[in-house]
């Protein structure tokens, strides 16, 4: 592989179980030391994308290379060269820290006269130093996931796939997980991860939005925010909240009103914010409160998933 | 096939098994007590049947013919009662299963010469006690008779000149006292193996299954092939281990000894030990969680303990159920183990039974590894 090739590339991919299909016709190219994420709900064809990039999948049609390698023919080449880690954390429970490093090892292949000092280097890059012989099982969420980081990365993968890599854990958690995958980053790791957290895509260089097997719209995240919602946002606020979101869905030139909490984020063509005053005023409601807004990558995503 | 690879599966194979407490006490636990209870208390040979007897006669010769029931061994008269109805209300109560009722010109016809009857009542609830009584009964009355015969016959003509009854001189072969023990621990060593074998097997890569760690270990460049082996090749040693602790407690417990080389029987276990490990990689492919892996094993378990031979002779069978008992592998590996064990032969004349086997394994095997690897696909 020359450093020119992009790490991941894929034409009409495509995977049909029977009837269903997964995947359609799915393109896209991942740079190298890129942080690439693909963000889609539950079901969109993000784990089968995954699995075939990783080679346990065979595509129905479509053509794509990992690292160099073609997912069709050379699947075992690509599995020597990647890092995957899911959202389970396929830890060995029963196993300590050093044990489970110590497996992953082994598997991989690591030889035999560096692995002690890749296995101290990992413990001591996960923040383990001391729990070497701490038992899986009696790691908080937390630990445990960047146990399971650490084996995924005990080979030096150029490559690291990380499939919904943050369910489950606790916020703080979640935010020393993605400064470790940038530290990965910086030193030239190309990061596929998948994830239906939008705060999460707004970590990866680009995003890749898919739904229903479609890879829907694919740019870096403030693109997303700049270009890929038309007309002007509002947050409105009042006391009648409930009655409001009805009330707005029906003015003509809103495209789409979603409930944000409290307040109820309004996309329209072109209206000016009096338009959506006058009718809530008309309502009762008290306290109405209408601003322009910039839209979050949750505004782009929900539009985007609407728009079928 | 890379060996750092095999090794790394072996080495974390042989950490859980160490670390699984339930695991270690299933591999030391159920021989122990399959054993025990097994050896102790099953005892296919039926024997001192509980009777009732009505003596109407009361003459030296009807207490003789009682007598002669009593020494068979089969027959034991817990009680002595005047008349029928109340022997019939002993077997009714379930106090006794067998009548034995002597008529009260017993003697007298016996000393007569002439042909006379006893009647025997058996309880037929339980089959195997009322065919042993009816068989064993029949043949008290018969050498009897000849006694009879010839005690009358020596006071009336010459002894000379009576026919001698024939004389059938049974020699009992291996188990010369026909103890059951000796029959049932050979074979409960093949049920310790095969359970463990299967269960262990099934249990290890569910396991991975369930935890979510076999996903991990398809996008590794790991081939499955290495993964089978890696999990199998201990569970082989562990197999083992409980074999030689099942041969040991039956030869401390129950004195039965190997006649034949324990090489050779090691040798001839290992087609069934693959079989047995074919059956539960099969399991892995199908079960969804241990618990669906445990309840299939016992499924596999039952045919092998029913229709192999190992508590009901497969003479005994219908025909259908005799030819089905031959694709059961404990019915080839049950003559292994009571040939070697009891008989003392060895693969010069259990190469039959071994080959059998080994095709079962080869296509269980196969079939289960090719099943194996769609299904991690």
């Amino acid at each position: 592989m020359t450093s020119e090739t992009p790490a991941i590339q894929v034409r009409g991919l495509t995977k049909r179980f029977g009837d269903r299909v997964a995947v359609s016709d799915v393109s896209f190219e991942v740079n190298r030391g890129e942080v690439f994420a693909f963000l889609g709900p539950n079901g969109s064809g993000k784990s089968t994308t995954i699995r075939m990039l990783c080679g346990i999948l065979q595509p129905t049609s479509g053509a794509g290379s990992v690292l160099g390698y073609d997912i069709a023919t050379q699947p075992e080449r690509i599995k020597e060269h990647i890092g995957y880690m899911s959202q389970r954390f396929s830890l060995y429970e029963d196993l300590t820290v050093r044990e489970n490093l110590e497996f992953y090892a082994g598997i991989y292949d690591v030889p035999r006269a560096a692995r002690a000092a890749r296995v101290t280097e990992l413990i001591a890059m996960a923040g383990l130093e001391g729990r070497e012989r701490q038992i899986a099982a009696e790691l908080s969420g937390g630990w445990k996931q960047r146990l399971a980081l650490s084996c995924a990365i005990v080979h030096r993968p150029p490559l690291l796939f990380l499939d919904e890599p943050t369910a489950g854990v606790d916020p703080v958690s979640r935010r020393e997980f993605w400064t470790m995958i940038h530290g990965l980053a910086a030193t030239g790791v190309t990061v596929f991860a998948t994830t239906h957290y939008l705060d999460e895509a707004e970590h990866a260089g680009r995003v890749g939005m898919i739904d229903a097997g479609v890879l829907k719209a694919l740019a870096t995240p403030e693109d997303f925010k700049a270009h890929f919602l038309n007309g002007l946002l509002y947050a409105v606020t009042c006391d009648r909240t409930m009655d409001a979101l009805v009330a707005l869905a029906a003015v003509p030139g809103v495209s789409d009103v979603s409930l944000y909490g409290e307040s109820i984020h309004v996309l329209t063509d072109d209206l000016e914010a009096t338009a959506l005053s006058t009718p809530l005023d008309a309502l009762g409601a008290r306290d109405v409160v209408v601003s322009r807004i910039a839209p979050s990558l949750e505004d782009v995503f929900i539009s985007l998933m609407k728009r079928r | 096939m890379n060996l750092g690879r095999l090794m790394a599966i072996i080495r974390k194979e042989v950490i859980q098994i160490r670390r699984d407490r339930a695991t270690l006490g299933l591999v030391i636990g159920i021989p122990v007590m399959e054993l025990l209870l097994f050896g102790y208390a099953l005892n296919t040979v039926t024997d001192h049947i509980s009777t009732v007897l009505v003596d109407e006669s009361g003459t030296a010769s009807s207490r003789a013919f009682a007598s002669a029931f009593e020494h068979s061994t089969y027959f034991d008269v817990r009680m002595k009662v005047s008349d029928r109805e109340s022997a019939l209300a002993a077997i009714d109560r379930g106090a006794v299963r067998v009548a034995l009722i002597i008529p009260p010109d017993f003697g007298d016809r016996v000393l007569a010469g002439r042909p006379t009857a006893a009647q025997m009542i058996v309880d037929g609830s339980d089959p195997a006690i009322a065919q042993t009584a009816t068989f064993a009964g029949g043949l008290v009355a018969q050498t009897q008779s000849a006694f009879a015969t010839v005690d009358v016959a020596s006071r009336v003509v010459p002894v000379a000149q009576t026919r001698p009854a024939i004389d059938l001189r049974p020699v009992v072969l291996y188990n010369p006292q026909m103890l059951s023990v000796q029959a049932m621990i050979p074979a409960l060593v093949g049920m310790v193996l095969q359970l463990q074998a299967v269960l262990l097997t099934a249990l290890a890569i569910v396991r991975e299954r369930e935890r979510g760690t076999l996903e991990q270990l398809i996008v590794s460049p790991i081939r499955s092939s290495e993964l089978m082996l890696g999990k199998t090749l201990p569970n082989i040693g562990l197999c083992l281990v409980s074999t030689v602790m099942a041969l040991g407690i039956g030869r401390l417990l129950f004195g039965v000894q190997i006649q034949g080389s324990v090489l050779e029987l090691l040798l001839l276990t290992l087609p069934f030990l693959f079989g047995s490990l074919g059956i539960g990689l099969g399991i892995s492919v199908v079960a969804k969680n241990q618990s669906q892996a445990l309840q299939m094993t016992m499924f596999t378990l039952l045919p092998s303990i029913l229709l192999s031979g190992f508590l009901f002779a497969r003479e005994g069978m219908p025909g259908f159920f005799q030819v089905l008992s031959l694709v059961i592998p404990m019915t080839h590996y049950l003559q292994i183990l009571r040939g070697v064990i009891l008989k003392g032969v060895g693969v010069s004349v259990l190469w039959p039974q071994a080959l059998t086997l080994t095709v079962f394994a080869v296509v269980v095997l196969g079939a289960s590894i090719s099943r194996f690897q769609k299904s991690v696909e």
